[in-house]
């Protein structure tokens, strides 16, 4: 009997979850271009979309942004947790500290501090300071999902390939990196979606002529949102759904921790500030 | 670890993180005391006591209480049943919780509008069950049910990571002396839950008190919350001053919550 509820409650979350996405998947299938109408059923919006010159670069872009960002912030932070290895506690939890800012902190004031950084530098904002911006609120994923597997590492391997004549540089890269790759992936795939999915950073870094999905949304949503955008979202959602699916029985999958890491930005913080996972 | 020169491999991490993360705070105070010509002035800060602002701020505080109530009333059963429902929970929920997230969270919004507006999916079964039809689209409930939809697994998850790490023996121990269901609740799993509630509630209530994407989009734009204020203030009016006076006053909030976070952090791992 409570598991029936429970079943029950459960199922009703999901509708919860998922109402907003099988509407948007159904609009776009929906020939005629009123919201709140059933025209019937087409392809149009989707050969459509490949001719849509608007719609694709902002897709390009907004690829590019989370694909550049995200390897960008990969490096960095891995460079930057294996460095803290070799620092006192007391160094490494201010380093940590500082991580913590940007997960911590409102998306808006991000936005703005970086908005004031950049107005008061005399930049002209465009695709370099949204990347900088975007590598910024990266590196703590990437930070966050990597320490906690250098502290379950085993020293002693790569002091072994050190006594047997290794550089400390072949050491890492052979016997270090493989160990930390699952994470190191899983901060590269979080930093990904992050970057995806962001717009609020992006409005207010962003300069005239730019476009990301998100902004190009944000801009249409009073005008009306071309249902070309619907259809590049389900191909997108399907896509990852396929490749999620994909991922989960292979290698990196394996812990599914990981995975859970690249949901929510604030759970990443307590985790690992208690020197656990992330969320 | 003896090699102490390595830590040189932090260093252009933490050269960005001053120059994006700590240099960008100074210059929101910078902009928040001073005016357009860059002598000091305490007026962009205590502009937040004008009418307009305050009604934003108090709106806002009222939106992100409820919200993050909703929330936890939502999160923590379903994340009771799913320690309990299924056994290999977590690749489970981070599936169904992860999923979403890969449909752009702006989209997502934006499809409520279909679901609630007069003509939209709710009415029409509303209408089909006979049941008089629901208005509540560009009114609060909106925005609310919005904040509840955008926020809801930053609830649940911190939640279901200290539900599931409770030791099974100590529930076991509390049934074989005696204990009913409500009891061990009470008792033995909200007591050791309190650190993930916390954290949910941290996250939660930062980002709803924050938003301005949810007012805008399910808003009708016509309800102002705080992140509206400083949105059009920087984007519309480019009065950076005072975007960043406001901007200054939310950071109280945040550092507040920082804060609780990190103390209940600490009282975790020991």
């Amino acid at each position: 009997m409570k598991s029936f509820f429970g079943k029950m409650y459960l199922t009703l979350v999901l509708i919860f979850l998922y109402a907003p996405i099988a509407t948007l998947m159904i609009l776009s299938f929906n020939q005629s271009k009123s919201r709140s109408r059933w025209g019937g059923f087409t392809l149009e919006w989707y050969t459509g979309l490949f001719e849509n010159e608007e719609i694709m670069a902002a897709f390009r872009t907004t690829i590019i942004l989370a694909f550049l960002s995200a390897l960008i912030a990969t490096v960095l932070g891995t460079a930057a947790c294996t460095g803290m290895q070799f620092m006192k506690k007391r160094e490494r939890s201010f380093i940590m500290g500082i991580t913590n800012i940007p997960m911590l902190n409102a998306d808006i004031v991000t936005g703005v501090s970086l908005m004031l950084l950049f107005i008061a530098s005399r930049v002209s904002m465009g695709f370099s300071t949204v990347l900088l911006s975007h590598i910024t609120f990266n590196i703590p994923y990437v930070i966050l999902s990597v320490m906690p597997r250098y502290r379950e590492l085993n020293r002693s391997t790569y002091e072994a390939a050190l006594d047997l004549g290794a550089g400390p540089v072949y050491a890492f890269f052979r016997v270090v990196l493989p160990d930390l790759m699952s994470a190191v992936l899983s901060g590269f795939l979080m930093s990904f979606t992050m970057s995806l999915d962001d717009f609020i950073i992006t409005h207010f870094t962003q300069g005239p002529g730019f476009d990301t999905l998100s902004t190009k949304i944000y801009s249409e949503v009073k005008k009306g949102i071309n249902p070309e955008v619907y259809a590049l979202s389900t191909i997108m959602f399907l896509t990852v759904l396929v490749l999620l699916f994909f991922v989960n029985y292979k290698p990196w999958g394996k812990q599914p921790k990981g995975q859970i890491k690249v949901m929510t930005k604030r759970e990443v913080i307590v985790s690992s500030s208690g020197q656990g996972g992330r969320i | 670890m003896n090699e102490r020169r390595n830590s040189f491999l932090a260093a252009p991490y933490l050269i960005w993180s001053i120059g994006f993360i700590i240099i960008p705070l100074i210059y929101i105070l910078y902009f928040a005391f001073t005016d357009a010509s860059g002598t000091f002035t305490v007026g962009n800060v205590s502009a937040i006591i004008s009418y307009v602002n305050i009604r934003a701020l108090m709106l806002s505080i009222l939106f992100s209480i409820a919200s993050t109530f909703i929330c936890l009333l939502l999160a923590y059963p379903l994340c009771l049943i799913l320690t309990t429902v299924t056994s290999s929970s977590s690749a489970f929920l981070s599936l169904i919780f992860i999923l979403p997230m890969w449909m752009n969270s702006l989209l997502r919004t934006f499809a409520w509008q279909n679901i609630l507006e007069r003509k939209g999916v709710i009415n029409g079964i509303l209408l089909f069950l006979n049941l008089p039809p629901l208005y509540i689209i560009n009114k609060p409930p909106a925005i609310l049910l919005g904040m509840v939809y955008d926020f809801l697994p930053f609830m649940v998850l911190p939640i279901y990571n200290s539900v599931s790490r409770i030791d099974k023996d100590l529930i076991n121990a509390g049934r074989d002396l005696g204990a009913d269901y409500f009891q061990i609740l009470k008792g033995i799993i909200w007591p050791l839950s309190l650190p993930g509630v916390i954290s949910g509630i941290t996250m939660v209530f930062v980002p709803s008190l924050t938003t301005f994407v949810i007012s805008d989009i399910l808003g009708g734009g016509k309800i102002l919350l705080i992140g509206n204020v400083i949105e059009q203030l920087f984007t519309q009016d480019s009065d950076w001053n005072a975007g960043a006076g406001l901007s200054a006053i939310l950071m109280i909030f945040i550092v507040f919550s920082m804060i609780i976070t990190a103390k209940y952090d600490r009282e975790d791992i020991s």
